[in-house]
């Protein structure tokens, strides 16, 4: 390996050549719905990279392209509609302007909302970074009858103003143009400064003088003064720090003075906005009724909206069903099965062991993670339509009423509900929810939606043990899981996040056409990091799990994984479960269907392939004979509310970012379906089924 | 809540029709401009940079009576649980 000699560090403000000789970083940032990622999506293609900010949940997408010879590299910050501190986005976004100090900041403002866009805008100008306006989506604008002067627009802000639509690929090229062009200091760049208002100048000219000389070094000072006087908690925190005690004392006692001075200046930036549009803008008076507004009289209705929400559900549902279990299937017979058989073939000749390791072992657990791939496929494009459309909001509204209940709020239903299908798109979707804590509680309640593999365990095992009544039975154990999952939000709202809730206050953009090539590359991504992240745990549990269960003999009655089952008897036999029933509920760990296959070995089935469904009706009359219906209905309930499988665990430390609260999700899963299954098992002893 | 009553438009547009009222207890299609916003720091922030600033003229496009409600403010709508509503002071 080389040694570095010379320090890796280059200084950015460098000769022409160093500038030749490495990409210009660009920074594409903007308001949420603006069309960032189309815009991201359509400059960078398959070469974009997608992991997280460091130390946060927060995607982080970057790519490359060349436009004239020149290599970009362009990084798409997170949608925000301020640069104060509010939450992990905000924080991000101007940490990296503020440190990585881009050549260019690209941030796109949306045409037919230019006042409150131009927010972030006024926002940046503060900051000492090269700003370009891409004036997006001009022609929704237009539609609406907003004219829009790009050239004025451009003179009052001291900055250049590209006007441009995204989606059809116009004024992409003046964009890039802009961009050579600002970074080879062809064009004069001086933006004008938002003013804070008159009556708070004195406050933050004595501000600036009070920490003149100790603010940290990329941090601009005037900046800094003026976020500590909108109370940012980052700011705050980063000064306290740094200032000498008694100083600090008196930049706290102005700052005290001046509590209300965020509205203050928050209104100064919309003060100033309104003049610098004000030339630039002609509208008509407002009065025509736009698209948007026709469709949300229907889609935000208390009761028509619920009819909508509950049709789109049904589509969802019926794609699943149609497309997906049906793909899913095939993968698994034709894929897997015929991976499996050739891996026998081949290693024939092999120790036994060898071969077992990767039809089973190896090939059992990647086929669990590959026949995931259909219905999550499904579920992130529906995930991206809507949202993309616009939709999302408009079912996060709806729904709040009911959400409320669970101390979350509406945009916390589709991604529970999303759960029904599979639990793992669940807890991916939960990234829609900007609070922290909703975000965590819906998270930890995903696991409780009863998903399609839990519900072919009940569909095979309910049949033979309550006959006609099964499909009551069913019924009834939804119904139970979706009660428990509500008190589970209730418990953990009020005691470990003491009660407090996320404000409910959220944009509902304007419904568009669903732009195919994000929804596609959002899939792409989506399904890519699932197999990549979530694969590898997947993979490791199921070979650990597969040789517990022949380890030491060959035989899973006598494995290591019996002996865990017999170990754990006594907390079963509350439920009236012997060690075989324990057994099959530690392998469903892995894919709950996994239960049904492992009960088929164990109870002896005769002529059983794994996966397959051979094992039908001898199973179930086997252990109809071998169990009161009082354990059946526990075991039921427990196989619901169970540890979910391994792929959900995964993305839950994936999503949480936290082993603690992983494994705080699977203890309380633990208990609660334990606590459910003893009194069940109790419950119905008594009523003597 | 706030001790200083300095909003230009407050002294020009005095006028006794011109009522205080909570975003919450607009009805749908009436017009109004924000006086003052109460609460958390958080919350005041997130609506500052949506666009609740005193003087912005706020539309309530949807509003029935309980369950959260849409208004338009700088051209966007935003829709606010009621209890974020209650907090946006509006002269109608």
């Amino acid at each position: 390996m080389n040694i570095h000699r010379e320090s890796p560090v280059q200084i950015r403000t460098a000769s022409q050549e160093q500038v030749e000789a490495q990409p210009v970083l660009v920074a594409l940032t903007g308001q949420p719905n603006v069309g960032k990622s189309t815009l991201f999506n359509l400059l960078t293609g398959l070469s974009q990279h997608v992991g997280n900010w460091p130390g946060k949940t927060v995607e982080r997408k970057e790519g490359t392209f060349v436009y004239n010879g020149t290599t970009y590299r362009l990084v798409d910050l997170p949608g925000t509609y301020s640069l104060t501190a509010n939450s992990a986005e905000e924080v991000i976004a101007r940490e990296f302007i503020i440190r990585e100090q881009p050549d260019v900041v690209v941030v796109l403002v949306d045409a037919a909302i230019l006042e409150r866009s131009l927010y972030l805008v006024a926002e940046l100008l503060s900051l000492s970074v090269p700003v370009i306006v891409g004036l997006n989506m001009i022609d929704v604008a237009r539609q609406e009858g907003v004219q829009i002067e790009p050239e004025v627009l451009q003179a009052a802000l001291g900055v250049p103003v590209v006007p441009m639509v995204a989606t059809k690929n116009l004024g992409v090229r003046d964009l890039l143009e802009t961009v050579g062009r600002v970074v080879g200091g062809e064009i004069p760049y001086a933006p004008k400064h938002p003013q804070i208002r008159a009556d708070h100048q004195e406050v933050l000219e004595g501000i600036e003088k009070l920490i003149a000389g100790c603010v940290p070094d990329p941090y601009p000072q005037e900046w800094i003064a003026l976020k500590l006087l909108e109370g940012d908690r980052e700011v705050t925190r980063m000064m306290q720090e740094c200032l000498p005690d008694e100083r600090w004392e008196q930049v706290h006692d102005v700052l005290r003075a001046h509590d209300d001075a965020l509205v203050a200046v928050a209104s100064g930036r919309y003060e100033w906005i309104g003049r610098m549009i004000r030339a630039a803008v002609t509208r008509p008076k407002a009065g025509q009724i736009g698209l948007t507004e026709r469709l949300d009289r229907w889609a935000t209705h208390p009761f028509w909206g619920l009819l909508v929400l509950a049709g789109i559900l049904g589509l969802i549902f019926w794609l699943t069903y149609t497309i997906g279990a049906p793909l899913q299937d095939l993968l698994d017979t034709y894929v897997v099965g015929t991976l499996a058989d050739l891996a026998r073939a081949g290693l024939a000749e092999a120790p036994a062991w060898l071969m077992d390791l990767v039809a089973d072992g190896i090939i059992g657990g990647v086929g669990a993670v590959l026949t995931f791939l259909p219905i999550l496929v499904i579920f992130f494009a529906v995930m991206g339509v809507l949202e993309d459309m616009g939709y999302m909001a408009r079912a996060a509204y709806v729904m709040d009423g009911f959400m409320h209940l669970m101390g979350l709020h509406g945009k916390s239903f589709l991604p529970l509900f999303l759960g029904f299908g599979c639990n793992v798109p669940a807890v991916l979707g939960a990234r829609v929810i900007e609070s922290r804590r909703a975000r965590l509680l819906t998270i930890l309640l995903a696991p409780l939606i009863p998903c399609t593999a839990r519900m072919a365990v009940i569909a095979f095992l309910a049949p033979a043990f309550f006959g006609s009544a099964a499909t009551l039975v069913s019924w009834g154990l939804v119904l139970l899981a979706l009660v428990v999952l509500a008190l589970s939000g209730v418990l953990i709202n009020k005691t470990i996040f003491r009660g407090r809730r996320a404000a409910f206050i959220m944009e509902l953009p304007l419904y568009h056409l669903p732009n195919w090539r994000t929804i596609g590359l959002l899939v792409w991504q989506r399904s890519l990091a699932f197999l990549k992240k979530a694969g590898t745990l997947i993979l490791a549990v199921s070979v650990v799990v597969w040789a517990l269960s022949v380890l030491p003999g060959g035989e899973i009655e006598t494995s290591f994984l019996a002996q865990i089952g017999r170990w754990l008897e006594p907390a079963g036999r509350l439920m009236g479960f012997d060690w075989r029933l324990m057994v099959a509920l530690l392998t469903s760990f892995i894919a709950k269907e996994n239960s049904i296959a492992t009960l088929g070995v164990l109870f002896g089935s005769t002529g059983l392939t794994a996966g397959g469904t051979g094992e039908g009706a001898g199973l179930a009359e086997t252990m109809a004979a071998a169990f009161p219906a009082s354990t059946a209905l526990a075991f039921l309930v427990v196989q619901l509310l169970f540890v979910p499988c391994v792929a959900t665990v995964a993305v839950v430390r994936q999503e949480t970012g936290s082993w603690w609260w992983t494994l705080f999700n699977l203890g309380f899963l633990l208990v609660v379906s334990w606590a459910a299954g003893v009194a069940i098992f109790w419950l119905a002893g008594m009523v003597g089924v | 809540m706030r001790n200083r009553s300095r909003t230009p438009r407050a002294a020009t547009s005095q006028n006794s029709q011109n009522q205080v009222v909570p975003l919450s207890a607009m009805h749908a299609g009436e017009q109004g401009v924000v006086v003052d916003l109460a609460g958390g720091r958080g919350l005041l922030c997130r609506m500052a940079s949506l666009g609740f600033t005193p003087g912005a003229e706020v539309t309530v496009v949807q509003n029935f009576g309980r369950g959260p409600l849409i208004a338009l403010v700088r051209d966007a709508r935003i829709a606010l649980g009621r209890g974020e509503a209650g907090k946006i002071h509006v002269r109608r």
